[in-house]
């Protein structure tokens, strides 16, 4: 089975314009709106894209219960509001409610562990779709396998709604030295590193061959400030998600801005010093070391 | 079912893309706007063509460069970062000079002159009316083969994201390829180019050759 289409010579949702898309996302900033107001006032700002959802994830963990997909009239509203590509989420394993987002045309989707999951043993099978996916991962094995199963973009997991960008580190650091050991192996034990972080050959051939991720690869959980933004570019990102730091801080029209300015001049320190004065108050933190085991949401997922 | 792994084509360049150098290429140095987008990939294709790329983010670093390229991107994002950083005037002043200007997607529409809506506000280079997105979001974006005037070596496989539609083009531009419907797709003005496609992402360097041509034999920094 396969939904990609051919017409007139034109071929459509293949995985080279899936890649595509985050390639242009590439060295810019996707931030969390809940209203189409916010998504104008983060589009002003310079994201390069606006994830739409009804809560932010600091709000998703303080309200607890089940997290779901959200209703697609107001994704449709935020979609009506900028002209910047729209990003939605769903649950882990959750295709249907995939399947509802690709059928409002929303240009990308984020398979979530911020939301409730679904399904405690599969992901959605990413391939079946025309619309493109993003996948959170820890290591390079759930990066791998995420994109095995068709995600066109991948991103860390962190811990998201914290504003502490440890575990976003953690994550990032994890797959990046991991690909530089994968660099330095032969076949013989990329097959055994491929069973031991759950990885298939090919992908893992394929990442030894280009020395990074076959697919964009974004920082996101827990960036809060131009500092963490700048810092996550330097450790290798291609681009960063802000989640509830922007629009849970005082100012967020003008915190956006010096995000994406750090984003933009990550290389240059008096660019992010100037973009880092006068900000107001970040969004309140949580240390991501005090969640209990059950309140972290980046061991969702598989 | 075939799984549509990263077998093939992939954005980033396959290995022994790289092409020789010749006396042109030999001594320019091409700028490509680094502002947001896939900058990178246009840096790889014009480094395999043996050519000096700088990745501008000031406007200083106009003055070093002897041909630009606007990448692909986000045309809103990059139009808002261009006025943020004060790079409005100075990028027209550069095209005005006569420099070679190249914009790919996201650089074609703000290479344009007039634009199907209100934002972003393009910097009015090329006498070129554009659609944003004109072909659909991104469920509809696609692949295709384009013959394109002066590019030998048979048809481009082109990738088109998003991309802008081309709707009026005035008598000094020179379409140099179209869709199967009509559809003009790349444009020369003179010096500027634009192409509604992505030939950084398939490691042809082609367009780039053809680019890189169009810089004046003898130019140096």
């Amino acid at each position: 089975m396969s939904t990609n289409g051919t017409d007139n010579g034109k071929e459509t949702g293949t995985f080279l314009v899936k890649a595509g898309l985050a390639q242009m996302l590439k060295g810019g900033v996707i931030m969390d709106v809940v209203t189409a107001e916010q998504a104008k006032i983060a589009e002003d700002a310079g994201a390069c894209s606006v994830m739409a959802l009804e809560r932010v994830p600091a709000d998703i963990r303080a309200d607890g219960g089940v997290a779901r997909m959200s209703d697609p009239a107001m994704i449709e509203a935020i979609m009506r509001a900028v002209t910047i590509p729209v990003m939605a989420k769903v649950r882990i394993g959750h295709f249907v409610e995939a399947k509802i987002l690709e059928a409002i045309g929303i240009d990308y989707i984020d398979e979530s562990e911020v939301l409730t999951p679904a399904d405690e043993e599969h992901h959605v099978w990413k391939h079946d779709f025309k619309v493109p996916f993003v996948c959170g991962c820890r290591d390079l094995g759930e990066a791998l396998r995420r994109i095995g199963e068709g995600a066109a973009m991948i991103r860390t997991k962190g811990e998201a709604g914290t504003g502490d960008v440890v575990e976003a580190v953690r994550h990032m650091r994890t797959v990046m030295k991991q690909i530089r050991r994968v660099q330095l192996m032969g076949d013989d034990e990329l097959t055994a590193y491929g069973k031991e972080i759950g990885a298939s050959l090919d992908l893992l051939r394929e990442t030894k061959r280009l020395g990074r991720l076959p697919v964009v690869n974004f920082a996101a959980g827990g960036v809060a400030t131009p500092a963490d933004a700048a810092l996550m570019m330097h450790l290798g990102a291609d681009g960063v998600f802000v989640g509830s730091g922007i629009f849970k801080s005082g100012d967020p029209s003008e915190r956006g801005k010096a995000i994406v300015k750090a984003v933009t001049h990550y290389d240059d320190p008096e660019a992010i010093a100037e973009a880092s004065k006068g900000l107001g108050e970040p969004m309140v933190g949580i240390s991501a070391r005090s969640l209990a085991p059950g309140q972290e949401l980046a061991t969702r997922g598989w | 079912m075939r799984v549509p792994l990263l077998r093939g084509r992939s954005w980033l360049p396959e290995a022994g893309e790289v092409r020789p150098n010749d006396e042109v290429t030999a001594t320019a140095t091409v700028g490509v706007l680094a502002l947001q987008g896939d900058f990178q990939e246009h840096c790889t294709a014009l480094r395999g063509l043996g050519v000096s790329v700088t990745e501008v983010r000031r406007a200083d670093q106009l003055d070093a460069i002897d041909a630009l390229i606007i990448p692909g991107g986000e045309s809103t994002s990059m139009a808002k970062l261009m006025d943020a950083y004060g790079m409005r005037v100075p990028l027209q002043t550069f095209a005005a000079s006569g420099r070679p200007t190249w914009g790919t997607c996201a650089g074609l529409i703000l290479l344009a002159s007039r634009l199907a809506e209100d934002r972003p506000e393009p910097l009015g280079l090329m006498d070129i009316a554009v659609q944003r997105d004109g072909f659909g979001r991104q469920v509809d974006s696609f692949e295709t083969e384009l013959d394109i005037a002066g590019v030998q070596g048979g048809p481009v496989h082109a990738v088109f994201i998003r991309a802008p539609l081309i709707l009026e083009t005035g008598s000094d531009v020179q379409t140099l390829a179209s869709l199967a419907d009509g559809t003009a797709v790349v444009v020369r003005q003179g010096h500027l180019l634009a192409s509604a496609f992505h030939p950084e992402l398939t490691g042809d360097a082609r367009m780039h050759r053809y680019f890189v041509e169009m810089l004046p034999v003898g130019a140096s920094p």
